[in-house]
């Protein structure tokens, strides 16, 4: 599963370093834009079944693949 | 009385924060105290224009009827999008009302600062809708609505952060935090607004009002810009720091705007609160929408578009007059522009983190926002007339 979720980051940042670096700061480093937070939410939904609402979380909640990966894995 | 300005407004306010700095400073609740000064202050700036203060009251008891019975279908029916199309049509209708009237200089159904508590009443909505929020507490929905540093022009809060803060009792430490920043923040903006802007307005009426040479229109612009910056960020300070004091962390709308080296990044910096809750509301859920109904041929179309719809809606919230539109269609081009040369441009993705490219980038968006702030300022018109006559 977490193989999956860092193919579907790595998809829409278009950049493969989020699989090597969990720690990466995707808003910072500008991997994740606005475009690409909304392109997130759609992968979440569609392959894991996780709908999030676009202002349910903060960017910092989400602002490294780990911490996709573990809001995935609690909601599920 | 008018909000943040005006020597009557400034005694009272801070002869009434100080019970509500020995109660924080006494770790006792602000809640009841918010709900008092937010009638008093209501009440002193809404009594001269007794139409508007019907309007206000009529808008927000309605809105708190409309929530409560939204929340009731929503259990009922689930997510149904003709039942959420309704809630969002009658919050928004007054809105409408008011901006249309004003086209036409007629005052229907507006009173100040209907344009930010519409939104407010919107995002909860849509967030009952997506299920985010499944409890309706009128009082604190009321308060959130119309708390009165913010009531005129914001902040644009959220109602779940707004609800955290106003449940919330701070320790001694904690509210005398609150209390460092929220003076910082109110003397700042006081400063911005009672001396930079007065003087940027001054200047601007002086040497610069009425005059159609080029280096005049240039500099009406950038002063214009200065004066709009000084004016709204101040008063955004000053609210944002009374709220501060009053135990609401409002969040700030402002953060070095001329510093921005990009469009998107300037409109992460400029009336942060209003573009972070179209991006929230409008664009994030068009693009989502977009996606699934396969409505563009691929990504970067898609966001243009939604970029063209979210910077409109922003023109049109400020009224529905022509260079506001102008203005808003004037950012949606910038924005998608932005967008497409920095996803395709092998020249962007070369140079863009270095230093010279930075500076010019920086350069280009300066010039292109003051211009912006020209085309917001309605004198296009007036400059073209007399372009017209000269040619």
């Amino acid at each position: 599963m977490e193989e999956k979720v860092l193919e579907m980051l790595a998809g829409i940042c278009e950049d493969e370093i989020v699989k090597e670096n969990r720690e990466v700061g995707l808003f910072e480093t500008g991997l994740i834009d606005s475009l690409a937070f909304a392109e997130l939410l759609i992968g979440i939904e569609d392959n894991f079944g996780v709908s999030l609402a676009p202002s349910e979380i903060d960017r910092n909640d989400i602002d490294t693949p780990q911490k996709i990966i573990d809001l995935i894995k609690e909601r599920m | 009385m008018s909000f943040f300005s005006g020597y009557e407004f400034f005694v009272y306010l801070i002869m009434l924060l100080i019970p509500a700095v020995i109660l924080g400073l006494k770790e006792k609740p602000l809640r009841i105290y918010r709900i008092s000064l937010t009638l008093f202050f209501i009440w002193m700036v809404y009594k001269d224009s007794p139409m508007e203060l019907v309007y206000l009251a009529v808008y927000v008891i309605g809105a708190s009827y409309l929530v409560k019975i939204y929340l009731f279908f929503r259990k009922k029916y689930e997510k149904n999008v003709y039942i959420y199309g309704h809630a969002v049509f009658f919050a928004l209708l007054p809105l409408v009302l008011s901006k249309v009237g004003g086209l036409y200089g007629k005052n229907i159904f507006g009173f100040l600062g209907i344009s930010y508590i519409c939104f407010r009443v919107i995002q909860v909505i849509i967030e009952i809708y997506d299920g985010v929020i499944k409890e309706i507490n009128v009082t604190e929905f009321l308060m959130f609505l119309v708390f009165f540093p913010a009531l005129a022009s914001g902040p644009i809060d959220r109602s779940r952060r707004f609800k955290t803060d106003n449940e919330r009792i701070y320790s001694r430490e904690e509210y005398a935090e609150l209390l460092e920043k929220g003076v910082y923040k109110l003397i700042l903006g006081m400063f911005y607004k009672i001396v930079c802007s007065v003087y940027f307005y001054e200047l601007l009426m002086d040497v610069f009002a009425g005059r159609y040479r080029p280096q005049y229109i240039i500099g009406y612009a950038y002063i214009y810009g200065l004066y709009m910056f000084f004016d709204f960020a101040g008063y955004s300070a000053m609210a944002v720091g009374t709220s501060y004091i009053l135990g609401i962390r409002m969040p700030d709308n402002f953060n070095k705007p001329f510093l921005s080296t990009d469009m998107k990044d300037f409109w992460n910096r400029w009336h942060i609160t209003l573009s972070v809750w179209l991006r929230d509301f409008v664009f994030t859920r068009f693009i989502m929408d977009s996606a699934r109904k396969k409505r563009f041929k691929n990504r970067l179309n898609s966001a243009a578009a939604g970029l063209m719809l979210n910077m409109a809606l922003m023109g049109a919230w400020h009224g529905l007059e022509a260079h506001y539109i102008a203005y808003g269609v004037y950012h949606g081009i910038l924005m998608s522009g932005t967008e497409i040369y920095q996803k395709k441009s092998k020249f962007y993705q070369k140079y863009k983190n270095k230093t010279w490219y930075k500076g010019v980038s920086w350069f280009f968006t300066l010039n292109m926002v003051m211009f912006g702030f020209l085309i917001f300022s309605g004198r296009i018109n007036e400059i073209w007339s007399v372009a017209v006559r000269y040619l």
